[in-house]
């Protein structure tokens, strides 16, 4: 196989587009929070980089993509540390185990590394305000490894959910679609997101307390990087630099366009305000519902699909006071509800096998099966570890903790300098743990050391 | 004497300041201030949730004077800050003991 510059060109600058969507989705996430725990917010992403970049290089990509076990999940071992993929002699590309016609195999890997980890972040913003960040960690690496993976092999590593298992042949000319990841991406992270709020439980003062955001312009500003972003995810997909990756970088403008209108409208005629709140939810919601689609539909119906998605999101993330769970950033009515729109709705409008194009329900009955099999996976094994994890570790900082802020207490800073006065001086803690013998004094002021 | 103080709308500042200078006031200290009187807060709406938001954003100004350009400072604040719909805020005068002018160490009316 000869190297495609171009395709191999276009998948780096993907891969790198992705991944910063995962510190656009911090700034996103963040400055809905309470001022009091945005750092904790912002670093629950940056851990799922930490954790989930070093499992991918490990055992991710070949759970994931290596060889087949049972139609269920790859086999962690055979490209452990990334084995056999490397560049050698005779192969200076490293294009023998690759999967994507002319690109170097750990270019697949950069490109597929970085979705994992922002399925992984996106899950944080149902816990926000309350968690343990070590416990977060802990479940970044392991439910990557029992959730993410094998959904990811079932769907695109040629598993049970894929056109090679048992749906391919269910109706001819009919394969299961995920384009970019609705099902193996936000079905997966919106249901996670969802069971872990409910086995977190809710922030104290829930429905008694404002929890309105602090900050809304860094609300926007990571909502404008996961625009930008997507078009990696997105046209990426398309895996090269080709006629695809132009429909679905065109359909992914399109239905995020009509979203964010359509959710404004809803807004309009419900709360009476069109919120900026509201555009940047509406921008995610569409993203979302175009991903599966992205290489299906065709612009016009992207529109049509990204229209409803708007609406339909800004309604669903009303459910959540109905029901009294606390998804304190809405990761249900945006992910999941976004997912299954953009995953089913492609039974309706995909240009070649749509109903609405005159093509059966073969399509729609296909999609609404991996939409349901997504669901039940990711809540069962969600289920399991989230329980494990709050039996082992727990997943709740103190309630007074809690009341004063996860920033202070957690990880010892403020992020925000409101009251320049209140801080009075260095400690000298450090002399204080340098100095040979004696017990380690009380606390003091630089000032008094030096004297 | 007196120490005058009033709390406005953040926005009327720019229109006190200035009727106080003409009026002859030399210095004040202002702070920001939230509060709430008869005219209460406003809603705000996020992702279809409503928010009481009761306290909204004031701005305090303090100024000590003498006992009869207190009387008249009173005037020149009220009818500088009045737009006539409600939140205008409030001014109240009172009695002031001692003052220092820390630099020079002057006391009272000569510290004014």
């Amino acid at each position: 196989m000869r190297l495609d510059s171009g395709s191999t060109a276009w998948m780096l600058v993907s891969a790198s587009m992705v991944l910063v969507m995962t510190p656009g989705l911090a700034f996103f996430y963040g400055g809905m929070t309470r001022a009091k725990s945005v750092l904790n917010m912002i670093m629950m992403s940056f851990g799922a980089m930490g954790v989930v970049g070093v499992v991918y290089v490990l055992w991710g990509y070949s759970a994931s993509f290596g060889p087949d076990v049972a139609g269920i999940v790859g086999n962690p071992f055979e490209h452990f540390g990334l084995a056999g993929l490397l560049p050698g002699p005779g192969d200076p590309n490293g294009l023998a185990q690759t999967l994507y016609a002319g690109v170097p195999a750990l270019v697949v890997v950069a490109f597929q590394a970085t979705f994992a980890i922002i399925t992984v972040a996106l899950i944080s913003g149902s816990i926000a305000d309350r968690t343990k960040f070590s416990t977060w960690l802990v479940f970044c690496a392991v439910w990557v490894s029992l959730c993410y993976f094998p959904l990811a092999h079932m769907v695109w590593g040629g598993g049970l959910l894929s056109a090679a298992g048992p749906l391919g042949s269910w109706f001819t000319g009919v394969a299961p679609i995920d384009f970019a990841g609705g099902t193996v991406v936000h079905i997966d992270a919106g249901v996670a997101g969802l069971v872990l709020a409910l086995i977190v439980g809710r922030r104290h003062g829930y429905r008694r307390d404002p929890m309105r955001p602090h900050n809304l312009p860094l609300v926007m500003l990571g909502a404008a990087l996961l625009w930008f972003g997507w078009f990696g995810f997105n046209a990426g997909s398309a895996a090269g630099a080709n006629g695809s990756a132009g429909l679905a970088w065109m359909n992914t403008t399109a239905a995020t366009c009509a979203a964010m209108l359509g959710w404004l409208l809803v807004e309009r005629i419900r709360d009476g305000h069109a919120t900026s709140l509201g555009a940047a939810s509406g921008v995610v919601a569409g993203l979302v519902a175009i991903t599966p689609a992205a290489g299906a539909l065709s612009p016009a119906g992207s529109l049509a699909l990204g229209a409803v998605a708007g609406g339909v999101c800004a309604v669903a993330i009303g459910l959540k006071w109905r029901l009294g769970f606390d998804d304190s950033l809405d990761v249900v009515g945006v992910h999941l509800v976004g997912g299954l729109v953009g995953t089913i709705g492609i039974g309706f409008l995909a240009s070649d096998t749509g109903l609405l194009f005159g093509h059966g329900a073969g399509q729609l009955a296909v999609q609404t099966v991996v939409a349901l099999a997504a669901m039940a996976i990711s809540g069962g094994v969600t289920t399991v570890i989230g329980l494990a994890l709050r039996a082992l570790m727990g997943w709740r900082v103190a309630a007074d903790h809690e009341a004063e802020g996860v920033d202070v207490v957690v990880h010892g800073e403020a992020a925000y300098d409101f009251a320049p006065a209140a801080a009075s001086g260095l400690v000298a803690s450090l002399q204080a743990r340098t100095g040979a013998g004696g017990p380690r004094p009380e606390m003091r002021r630089i000032e008094e050391v030096q004297a | 004497m007196k120490l005058v103080t009033a709390v406005i709308k953040p926005h009327m500042l720019a229109d006190v300041r200035a009727a106080l200078e003409a009026f002859g006031v030399t210095g004040m200290t202002v702070t920001e201030a939230s509060g709430y009187g008869r005219q209460k807060g406003h809603t705000e709406v996020y992702r279809g949730a409503e928010y009481e938001i009761d306290l909204v954003p004031k701005v305090r100004l303090e100024i000590v004077l003498d006992d009869a350009d207190a009387v008249d400072a009173v005037d020149v604040v009220v009818k500088a800050a009045a737009t006539g719909r409600i939140g205008d805020g409030k001014v109240w005068v009172t009695p002031v003991d001692t003052l220092v002018r820390v630099r020079t160490v002057e006391r009272d009316d000569r510290a004014v």
